[in-house]
């Protein structure tokens, strides 16, 4: 038994992992427990972390500030749903492999000519990326279903033995959870290995980077390239939890939802896109119900007083109170 | 349709494109300022003016001069009070910041004065068409582009002969140095964006026949007047001329070619084009 848990904090100590990260993962299974009839928007929520944490890999990492985030998710979304619709290939895993490939290849072609561009030309560069998908997948209807979308998606098992949960979504939100985990552990693998550091050394400095050796551009595009595979992962799970997909999931407001949610959780430290999802997606959840035609006003409100106090969203916001407390204790 | 009520149709376009998206341009290149509540600014113009019109009897002219100095107030006071407590902050907190204003703006129009679309209430010499000898075109279409002519010629010699205008080109090549020479360049921020913004105010009023005005209109063309931004050039009053009225005709020209994508050809050119010269038309390099 000590020799496990002497093993286990060896582990601990070679990834730096601290005692609070498993907080996130026991409040997500708790959450199954707790909510078994909430688990539709429980699985919606945690396609939407894991889009966030794909967006802070380029954005919080690599410095990549883009509009067009949608292009990937769209694309894995599109992927999963064409190829279950028009080749029967209605295997999850299989599937979400598939999603991954399309949305990489997209992420590592667009990303070879944009990332040679920066600030208001990238920002653009992307956004037209993304509306330019958006509006082929509009007008191959044929393939894409057009403006409607594909409904009515039918799925195999996962594994070959668990069914798609129509009505309480408890499967879909077990294996989102576990696609979540994984992925997850990628990334941070991913930020803190060399690979990553070199990331934030570009975002710190660039004419730094250039000026010690670094392949900058290559380093930016594998990053935007894995990026936009996570992302497309998320799309794939969206389409796939959900049934159907259509061209919302292409949208600006969907680039720029994912935007804000990770900016409101405090971007370039993981864990943002966990907070800012839950603040997020649960305000409008509930301020949606109360007032469903003005919920957005006490969005609006939460996001203008966050940037103008909480510097780094709401992680931000804790580290500078966690610091405070901490000097007042030393005095 | 002929190549001339193309032109018309798309300058008409072109002009409300141009009056709204200056401002951004010139605010931006100062401060480097990501302002996404632009569009939002134009759309308090567009019902101002509407409901000036409708409810205070106001005419055409002086409601839309209601709406300048309406939203251009407004803008002065958000901008002593919110703006700028974030110039130091990182480009990201500006973003949450200009949405979150653009979440406030959307439902507090809807709760006000509901979700429907807006038509402006034209006086009788404004309908209808007129005869140019060539051809007869809606009359509406030339007002507009006779205004837009106006103004562009009138902020054209305000930033190129007057002495403010010079303190604007010279804190946008180089902030640092022109506020070493003694220009106030916050001072002059505060200005140019009640400016800019009254400005978008008016292109708001002008275009709600155009455009269409409903609470959605502050997101929905905000992706057009940040493409006319950076095709035109960072704080370039004249490549956003040129940029708007490119990209109106463009877009009037291919919605009536291909009416299912035509808006597919603007962001292919736009990509084009940003690659090749990420400055945009007229900008400086290595801006």
């Amino acid at each position: 038994m000590s020799a496990l848990a002497a093993a286990v904090q060896a582990f601990a100590r070679r990834h730096r992992l601290r005692g609070w990260e498993a907080l996130p993962w026991l409040a997500a299974l708790g959450a199954f427990f707790v909510f078994p009839n909430h688990l539709s928007f429980g699985t919606q929520l945690l396609v939407t972390i894991l889009f966030a944490l794909s967006l802070d890999l380029v954005l919080g990492y690599a410095g990549i500030v883009t509009l067009g985030h949608a292009a990937f998710f769209g694309a894995g979304a599109y992927t999963v749903a064409m190829l279950a619709a028009h080749a029967g290939w209605n295997e999850p895993l299989s599937g979400l492999v598939a999603a991954a490939a399309v949305a990489a290849a997209i992420g590592f072609l667009s990303g070879a000519v944009l990332l040679r561009t920066h600030g208001l030309a990238l920002l653009m560069l992307t956004l037209c990326t993304m509306a330019l998908l958006e509006q082929a997948a509009n007008m191959a209807a044929v393939w894409t279903g057009g403006y409607d979308g594909i409904p009515g998606l039918k799925f195999q098992p996962i594994l070959g033995l668990f069914d798609f949960d129509v009505l309480y979504f408890r499967s879909q939100y077990l294996y989102v959870l576990a696609v979540l985990f994984l992925c997850f552990a990628f990334v941070r693998m991913l930020v803190y290995s060399a690979f990553g550091q070199s990331l934030t050394g570009v975002r710190e400095n660039v004419v730094r980077m250039h000026a010690v050796g670094a392949p900058v551009r290559a380093r930016l595009l594998v990053a935007y390239t894995l990026s936009a595979a996570l992302a497309g992962v998320a799309g794939g799970l969206f389409t796939q939890a959900t049934g159907f997909v259509n061209l919302a999931v292409l949208g600006l407001e969907r680039s720029a939802g994912v935007l804000i949610v990770l900016i409101l959780g405090g971007f370039g430290r993981l864990y943002g896109a966990f907070v800012g999802a839950v603040v997020y997606l649960l305000l409008e959840h509930q301020l949606a119900k109360i007032y469903p035609t003005a919920w957005q006003l006490g969005i609006g409100v939460l996001l203008v007083l966050v940037a103008l106090y909480a510097r780094n969203g709401i992680l931000g916001l804790a580290d500078t109170l966690g610091q405070r407390l901490e000097a007042r204790r030393r005095r | 349709m002929d190549i001339a009520s193309v032109l018309l149709g798309g300058c008409a376009a072109g002009m409300v494109l141009f009056i709204v998206s200056v401002g951004l341009s010139v605010t931006m290149g100062l401060m480097g300022f990501v302002n996404l509540a632009h569009g939002g600014f134009a759309m308090l113009g567009g019902y101002t003016m509407v409901l000036a019109m409708k409810h205070a009897g106001l005419g055409f002219g002086a409601a839309l001069a209601l709406a300048f100095v309406a939203v251009a107030a407004l803008a002065v006071v958000l901008e002593r009070t919110l703006y700028a407590r974030l110039y130091g902050a990182g480009e990201l907190d500006q973003v949450l910041f200009t949405i979150g204003l653009v979440f406030i703006m959307i439902p507090a129009i809807t709760l006000a004065v509901g979700p429907e679309t807006q038509t402006v209430p034209l006086p009788g010499w404004m309908r209808g068409e007129t005869d140019l000898g060539f051809l007869r075109y809606r009359t509406y279409s030339l007002v507009v582009i006779a205004v837009g002519v106006l103004l562009v010629l009138a902020l054209w010699l305000g930033f190129e002969r007057t002495r403010f205008g010079a303190r604007i080109r010279a804190a946008v090549d180089n902030r640092r140095m022109a506020a070493s020479l003694g220009v106030d360049v916050g001072r002059l921020f505060t200005v140019t964006f009640g400016i800019g913004s009254g400005l978008a105010a008016v292109g708001g009023g002008l275009g709600a026949e155009i455009l269409g005005l409903d609470p959605n209109y502050a997101l929905r063309y905000l992706a057009y007047f940040l493409i006319v931004v950076a095709v035109g050039g960072l704080g370039r009053i004249v490549g956003v001329f040129y940029a708007a009225l490119l990209i109106g005709v463009l877009d009037f020209l291919l919605k009536i070619h291909f009416p299912k994508g035509g808006t597919m050809f603007i962001y292919a050119l736009t990509l084009v084009l940003l690659l090749v010269r990420p400055q945009g038309l007229f900008g400086k390099r290595g801006a």
